[in-house]
């Protein structure tokens, strides 16, 4: 294990901030699935990918098929009742027992962190904002930290960066988990990149409301990614997703990124290079 | 026709500021290279990471309840510092602030300034309100110094000349001080010292900030570097602090975790060279010191973000820096772009409250809120969640009640809380959801190749050809 605060700006913190540290619960026999809005639409596959992941670890997936959109674009942009309206009927639809899986650091953050500072004033919500906040998991912190998963690589040897989503790093913690999760796997040797923890310029609407800042960071970001020497990219979030692999295609590039769930699906199942894309 | 946007250096215009800075490559590396080592600097300070959260939690708390009894800290301030000889003056504007200390200047007849690092002095532009009147200020702290031959304004607040390399220092001495051309940077700051020496002991008045106002006993904290607060503030005969209100700590024992947490964070050292503690003017029995210290407190807006239980923690900041030092927009186009005093993450919630959100409306927008500010910020400000805040604000009917910010509804529009409402309206209704992303996919050869900012660096992103709802109801059935 590394230093936890290496010498140089463009390594990457490893200990977590002590607010972050969470009970996990013993693996439970179903999950509810929330997609979010993005891969909904743009990356499906990484959402069925994330299916199989957790139907291959013995549990039943469901996924409400009234579900759209945690908030968060109205929220960041201010139209906070718009986005308590969107958030109170995920809230809805996702009430009982089981663990919310979310294939994405940056709504799983909306479900645990900013859900409270939405129903603030109304306690009886605020008890279901709890309860939803507690079963939620990023994918990749439920599959290592719930499930336990033992993975086994199944491919050729390859070098990979990690891209983590900002709230996946500062509000869920769960770039260990990603990290982990791809230390399993013997032939994957996972590079670091110029720094690493600096935002690829994203932001939902402040990728449109300030072009020419946001371009600045994801040029400088897919640089450095593709100045690590991997020869994939993978990332929990494809929010990043979109804004990086849209720059990489501008840029007349061929590198993409995946969704953390594709690559390890494609990386270890059976069927090697299967996985719905 | 001319509008206040095309004015350069302004925050109305800093999209167009930002846009200039972004293609300024000199500018891109000097500041990637300088942010690059204060982060290294800062993170060699803290090598234990739950020392530094314990710390920080604490400098919260301890600034949480220096502002929970705010009114009551400042009086016993002023009560305290009176007691020591000190003369307090209190300004709710700059105007009145800089018609103070104008006055001071007239009562001594000065005519020349000598002054220490004040970023509220730059909230006053009181160098050009004083020079007007005939009145020399002379900046002594180097980077200060440096900026002030420049006619700029300060990149940062720690460092004000950090958007320069030695290089171009060089060619300013040697073209403003007719100096020999010598990039060697000990030599640069031996020019500098030099041509400030024989100032403080010409100046009629010395100008300083304040670091933290110590209510308990009436004592000003200043920490510095380079000795020219010490000076300033001690060898010519009238000493002027100035200050905003929010500066006002309860006692000595809270001075001690926040100084550390401002050093560290700041530069990367566990203590400045000098700190300097200043509790009155010269007594009968004493050799040195001025005969006269006045501190002017100063609101100018500060009220506004104190009366908000939210906004008011905008007021724990101490001024180090770290959160522009860490920030990868503030790395990308520098601190002048901004056009305030207050660059950088911190520049972008506290301004608003100074100058109004309608002027400063671009700026809680210029953020990812990828939270790396907030991640480092000694005294746990939450910046992304103001910034949100002061979004809404912006967003909200200019006629709302209750009416928190001045400025509020700037951003304000039909258009774009129709589109929300629509939005809001989508992502309520499951049926309206999965028919709208059903057609949306069906008809993504439609979708142009090019969508306004967002394709100029990146191409469009292309809609799947089904949608997650339709593979996972096929998958697991109808849900």
């Amino acid at each position: 294990m590394s230093h936890p605060f290496p010498a140089t700006a463009n390594a990457t913190r490893v200990a977590p901030p002590l607010e972050a540290a969470r009970a996990y619960p013993v693996k439970p026999s179903d999950v509810f699935l929330f997609g979010t809005c993005v891969i909904d639409v743009f990356f499906p596959g990484a959402g069925m990918d994330a299916i199989r992941l957790l139907e291959r670890e013995g549990i039943t997936v469901h996924f409400p098929q009234a579900q759209s959109c945690c908030g968060q674009p109205a929220y960041t942009s201010g139209y906070t009742d718009e986005a308590r309206a969107v958030a109170r009927a995920q809230i809805a639809l996702f009430a009982g027992e089981w663990p919310v899986v979310v294939p994405s650091g940056s709504c799983a953050g909306m479900f645990r962190h900013h859900y409270f500072e939405l129903f603030k004033d109304e306690p009886q919500t605020l008890k279901q904002v709890e309860s939803l906040a507690e079963r939620t998991f990023e994918l990749a912190e439920f599959l290592l930290e719930v499930c336990r998963v033992r993975l086994e690589h199944t491919g050729s040897p390859v070098r990979v960066a990690l891209h983590t989503s900002c709230s996946a790093r500062r509000e869920m913690n769960t770039h260990v988990h990603g990290r982990a999760l791809l230390k399993q796997l013997a032939g994957v040797e996972r590079v670091d990149h110029d720094h690493e923890s600096e935002c690829c310029g994203f932001g939902g609407a402040f990728s449109v409301r300030m072009p020419d800042i946001s371009g600045a960071m994801v040029k400088d970001k897919t640089a450095a990614l593709k100045g690590s020497g991997a020869a994939e990219v993978v990332s929990a979030d494809c929010g990043c997703l979109l804004n990086i692999n849209g720059c990489f295609e501008k840029q007349g590039d061929t590198l993409r990124g995946e969704h953390l769930a594709s690559f390890l699906l494609r990386r270890t199942s059976p069927a090697a290079e299967g996985g719905a894309r | 026709m001319s509008t206040l946007a095309d004015v350069p250096g302004v925050p109305i215009a800093f999209k167009r500021n930002a846009r200039e800075a972004l293609d300024d490559r000199q500018l891109r590396r000097n500041f990637r290279g300088a942010m690059d080592f204060l982060m290294d600097k800062r993170r060699s300070q803290f090598p234990d990471g739950d020392e530094l959260e314990r710390l920080r939690a604490f400098g919260n708390r301890v600034r949480a309840r220096a502002l929970s009894k705010l009114p009551e800290l400042l009086e016993r301030l002023d009560a305290n510092l009176t007691r020591n000889g000190v003369k307090v003056h209190w300004a709710e504007t700059v105007e009145e602030a800089n018609a103070i200390v104008h006055r001071i200047v007239e009562q001594h007849a000065a005519k020349k300034i000598i002054k220490g690092k004040s970023m509220v002095s730059e909230e006053m532009e009181m160098n050009h309100y004083l020079g007007e009147r005939g009145i020399d200020c002379l900046e002594s702290d180097m980077g200060e110094f440096i900026v002030q031959l420049r006619e700029e304004k300060p990149a940062h607040i720690i460092m004000p000349a950090i958007h320069l390399n030695a290089g171009q220092v060089a060619k300013l001495f040697h073209d403003k001080l007719e100096v020999d051309y010598t990039e060697d940077v000990d030599r640069l700051i031996q020019i500098g010292r030099e041509t400030l020496r024989r100032n403080f002991f010409e100046a009629d008045i010395g100008v300083s900030g304040v670091n933290f106002a110590i209510a308990e006993t009436g004592t000003l904290l200043l920490v510095e570097n380079e000795g020219n607060g010490r000076l300033s503030t001690t060898v010519p005969p009238v000493h002027i602090a100035v200050t905003g209100i929010e500066k006002v700590v309860e006692n000595l024992r809270d001075v001690i975790p926040l100084l550390s947490l401002l050093t560290r964070s700041a530069t990367g050292q566990a203590i400045t060279t000098y700190v300097n503690m200043i509790s009155g003017p010269r007594k009968a029995d004493e050799l040195d010191g001025p005969r006269e210290v006045h501190l002017v407190l100063l609101d100018n807006g500060r009220t506004q973000a104190f009366a908000d239980g939210e906004l008011r923690q905008t007021l724990n900041c101490i001024r180090c820096g770290a959160c522009m030092n860490h920030c990868p927009v503030y790395t990308r186009i520098g601190g002048h772009a901004y056009g305030t005093v207050y660059p950088g993450p911190i520049g972008k919630i506290i301004t608003p409250h100074m100058l109004g959100l309608d002027v400063t409306r671009d700026l809680p927008t210029a953020s990812s809120m990828c939270g790396a500010c907030s991640e480092v910020c000694p005294v746990k400000i939450p910046i992304p969640a103001l910034l949100r805040r002061l979004r809404e604000e912006a967003v909200r009917a200019p006629e709302a009640e209750p009416h928190h910010v001045r400025g509020q509804g700037t951003k304000y529009s039909k258009k774009e809380t129709m589109v929300w409402k629509a939005w809001r309206s989508l992502n309520t209704s499951p049926v309206l959801y999965r028919a709208a992303m059903y057609a949306g996919t069906r008809l993504r050869g439609l979708m142009p190749s090019t969508i306004g900012p967002w394709t100029a660096h990146r191409s469009a992103p292309r809609l799947a050809a089904r949608t997650l709802h339709e593979l996972a109801r096929e998958h697991l059935g109808d849900q």
